[in-house]
């Protein structure tokens, strides 16, 4: 349903990459303040949809819009976006990179207010290089929020953390929905999927094989199941058992 | 164009070079031991460029001046007298070409060995030749004329071949290599997604690595005119605004290795496969002149060597701007032409 509730158009998107489809002719929509999780095994195709979305690389072919039309120059001041493998320049410390990366904005939050949300207070001296992985996963959420965003694409936010952790990356999105921003999400954890997103896209093979609220899918989905009724059984049931990659 | 997101990669990057600790302690290091190691070989007795054996003699107790062979070879400066007790073992360094000549202490004729494929050896026959010819018959023949005007010293004329060696390596590898890490790091993705412009991003890099290379240029200068003195005959400014246009000349090329492929090991083969021809070519260590018409023109194509020949133009015969302006302008357009080919062709991700 494209409109203005939509903050991102995806029309019949393809890639491929030496031959092979990556990414075969996928269209959705996301609504303006959704929090949007894209989900599938090991090469599905999931960070190169979002990869395409974010303009890092070309699509093929098909078109992607962002409020109803072709991103600009504006899309890159607008949207923010924490990669899964990202190093950061080692010699700087916490506080320096946030610094530079909110120098490339017309406007930005506080530093400290960003430090003060990913609770980097006590290393905002360190220099990158020295951080624990954790840390560093909290850096690369401040960087994606640092301008504002409208728009947040987070791949895998929570891998590597510990619970404790992984809780309080959780609050920092929720409460970044409630606050209006629309989040993409794309997670091997289900049950953060679950928990975070109020619409959910699984992919395989290049292609959204399922797309729905989490309480629809589990529904439809889960309704002659003796396993557990949650996403995890969804995504077993629709993309198999068999070990990808 | 934003200023604000340049300057700050221009600070960024100021900081991860100081703040890497060995890489710039290496900068400053590596071209100061180069020049002190020559000025140490150059202060001591290893001007001997020519090797002369005699046997028999026993090493520990050889007198020069009781060697029984011609005076004049005993005072040669570029002759060193090397003994040997018996003739094979004289005979194996010889065809080692250890030594480059090979005399007879004592005969009744001067008797003597050499290499046909040793061309010192070839030389050093000739002073032999010469040696036994008396003063009085050579300077009825010969006018020996004085040259005019201050010598210049091989350390003179080495120096700006090292600063310009030091940059180069330090454009190079400093600004080519670092950013294909970069990339294959996911930096330069990381950087895509915000609204830093390739161009915004290349021009502070640019502007960062020659600010770096010329501040650090100017330490060793200082650090080596403390030890050796140089004789700087023209005007230090003139000196700078040379040394300018070849650094931003060689980080652009550098640009142009850095505008694709994340593979650092073909990288570093590539910036290898560039520096050692201009090493030679560009006469760094010693002169080319004499070398085949199509080296000369080779050399031309070669950025360093524009570079160095401004440089010593103006550091060791003391020209001006204006006698240099060919080489500046050379410097300058090849510079645009990197720019512009490593602009058009930089990639953020592959």
């Amino acid at each position: 349903m494209p409109g203005k509730s939509n903050i991102i158009e995806v029309r019949n998107l393809k890639k491929k990459y030496n031959g092979n489809t990556a990414v075969d002719g996928i269209s959705l929509n996301i609504a303006h303040g959704s929090c949007f999780g894209l989900l599938g095994p090991n090469g599905a195709g999931k960070t190169t949809t979002v990869e395409m979305m974010e303009n890092i690389i070309p699509q093929d072919s098909g078109q992607i819009l962002y409020k109803g039309r072709a991103r600009d120059k504006a899309f890159n001041q607008e949207v923010g976006i924490q990669f899964q493998h990202t190093e950061l320049l080692a010699f700087l410390t916490v506080e320096e990179t946030l610094k530079t990366f909110a120098a490339f904005y017309d406007k930005h939050l506080s530093v400290e207010d960003i430090i003060a949300l990913t609770l980097l207070e006590n290393i905002k001296k360190s220099l990158n290089d020295k951080i624990s992985g954790g840390q560093r996963q909290r850096l690369l959420l401040g960087l994606a929020l640092l301008n504002d965003p409208d728009l947040v694409f987070l791949d895998e936010p929570s891998t590597g953390l510990d619970p404790q952790a992984r809780k309080h990356i959780w609050e920092i999105i929720k409460n970044m929905n409630k606050k209006g921003k629309t989040i993409i999400l794309t997670t091997h954890y289900m049950e953060e999927a679950q928990s975070l997103c109020d619409t959910i896209a699984i992919m395989d093979q290049g292609r959204i094989i399922e797309q729905g609220s989490p309480e629809n899918l589990i529904d439809k989905h889960c309704k002659d199941m003796d396993s557990p009724k949650n996403m995890e059984s969804v995504f077993l049931k629709l993309t198999g058992k068999r070990l990808r990659e | 164009m934003s200023f604000k997101r340049m300057w700050a990669l221009f600070v960024a990057r100021n900081f991860e070079f100081i703040r890497d600790r060995a890489g710039f302690g290496w900068n400053i290091l590596f071209p100061f031991l180069i020049v002190a190691g020559f000025g140490v070989m150059f202060s001591s007795d290893a001007r001997s460029e020519f090797k002369l054996g005699i046997f028999p003699v026993t090493p520990d107790r050889m007198i020069v001046r009781e060697l029984k062979i011609p005076e004049k070879l005993k005072a040669y400066d570029q002759i060193k007298i090397v003994p040997f007790e018996t003739h094979d073992e004289a005979m194996d360094k010889l065809l080692h070409h250890k030594i480059d000549i090979l005399l007879e202490n004592g005969g009744e004729k001067l008797r003597y060995w050499i290499s046909d494929s040793s061309p010192k050896g070839y030389v050093l026959e000739k002073m032999v030749k010469e040696s036994i010819i008396s003063e009085e018959m050579f300077a009825s023949r010969v006018i020996k004329q004085q040259i005019k005007g201050q010598q210049i010293r091989y350390i003179d004329w080495l120096f700006p071949g090292i600063l310009g060696m030091n940059i180069m390596f330090s454009s190079l590898f400093g600004v080519g290599y670092v950013i294909v890490r970069y990339r294959r790091s996911g930096v330069l993705k990381r950087l895509k997604a915000t609204p830093v412009t390739a161009f915004e991003y290349l021009t502070a890099q640019l502007i960062s690595r020659v600010l770096i290379l010329l501040s650090t240029s100017f330490l060793v200068w200082l650090g080596c005119d403390f030890i050796f003195s140089f004789q700087m005959q023209g005007s230090y400014f003139d000196a700078f605004v040379v040394f300018l246009a070849g650094t931003l000349c060689l980080v652009c090329l550098g640009l142009i290795l850095a505008c694709r492929g994340t593979n650092e090991e073909l990288t570093n083969g590539v910036i290898n496969f560039i520096c050692w021809p201009m090493m030679f070519l560009s006469e760094v260590w010693f002169s080319i002149e004499g070398a085949s018409s199509w080296v000369k023109t080779a050399a031309k194509a070669l950025p360093l060597t524009h570079f160095l020949s401004a440089a010593r133009k103006i550091i060791n015969d003391g020209a001006t701007l204006s006698d240099v302006s060919h080489e500046i302008t050379i410097l300058l357009v090849m510079s645009l032409v990197f720019l512009s080919i490593g602009a058009l062709f930089f990639s953020w991700t592959k």
